[in-house]
């Protein structure tokens, strides 16, 4: 089971209280943008085996959108935080890395 | 005029806890900037009650009002008060990105009592039912079987369940099985 506390309401929900919408901090390429672009924001993501950046929907609870690091094999979380963000906030992949030093660090 | 019905049109169920239909009350969904002084003052001019706290449910003279997401709230009237209370918020917000609309009719209310309250909603729900983790005062909106739901416990072992009005029979259906004399997990009415 995943419990995840939504920075929005603050409640510790349950998975099944969430909804997953995939990798988050995606760049997004629209009209005019090159092919290779497009393909990549359509189609390319990442899939580690580790730490993991996810954009989740507190569907059941305030209905609001935000941002989780966790990781894909152990399903530790390592935090999660707003939406309104462009990358993970830098406390946050501080600690990530104090506590996984092989990680690669955060890649858009 | 229409004679209003409520969804579950004076339903009861005694069991574990008793299941009643809370009859019809006027409901506002009122969104927007909760931090503007205008907003605040509106609700305390309909409700008597004053901006809840993130997660909170504040009840004053005529009315209650709880906190539903970072920018909306739920304003609760008597249910032929609610036109009118809706006028007044368009009215004292205009100009103001809002939005305010009368949703008594799509919604069914439900009141609650007994002692297993606690353990009668945690077999459908994945909230923390403990008292400390939700006290009185807080609502929690959550999911119970697989419906969204709202809840707060007005008592230690009295609370009010909203829920959308066209799944309200299958609710009350959910709760009064949930509900049977027997089935009682015995964990939070336990610890009590």
């Amino acid at each position: 089971m995943l419990i995840l506390t939504c920075p929005n309401c603050g409640i510790a929900a349950d998975e099944t209280e969430l909804h997953a919408d995939g990798q988050a901090h995606i760049t997004r390429h629209g009209a005019g943008a090159s092919d290779d672009d497009l393909e990549t924001y359509l189609f390319m993501r990442n899939n580690p085996k580790g730490v993991h950046f996810e954009r989740w929907r507190h569907v059941y609870g305030c209905g609001k959108w935000f941002h989780a690091a966790r990781c894909t094999m152990t399903l530790e979380v390592f935090g999660t935080y707003p939406a309104q963000t462009l990358e993970p906030p830098k406390e946050l992949v501080a600690k990530i890395k104090k506590k996984r030093p092989d990680w690669e660090g955060f890649v858009k | 005029m229409s004679n209003a019905v409520t969804a579950l049109n004076g339903a009861k169920y005694s069991g574990l806890i008793d299941i009643a239909d809370a009859g019809l009350m006027g409901m506002i969904t009122l969104r927007g900037d909760l931090a503007s002084a205008a907003m605040a003052k509106v609700v305390k001019s309909i409700t008597g009650a004053k901006m809840p706290k993130p997660r909170g449910v504040e009840t004053a003279g005529k009315g209650s009002v709880a906190w539903m997401s970072p920018d909306e709230l739920l304003i609760m009237v008597d249910y032929p008060a609610a036109d009118a209370a809706e006028a007044k918020i368009t009215d004292a917000l205009s100009g103001q990105h809002h939005l305010a609309v009368n949703v008594s009719d799509a919604r069914a209310v439900f009141d609650l009592t007994g002692d297993h309250l606690r353990d009668v909603l945690a077999k459908g729900s994945p909230t923390n039912l403990n008292p400390d983790a939700l006290p009185i005062g807080e609502v929690r909106r959550t999911r119970l079987g697989q419906l969204a739901v709202a809840f707060w416990f007005t008592d230690e072992s009295a609370a009010k369940l909203v829920c959308f009005r066209s799944v309200g029979d299958h609710v009350f259906k959910w709760l009064a099985n949930a509900a049977q004399n027997g089935s009682s997990p015995n964990f939070h009415s336990d610890m009590r």
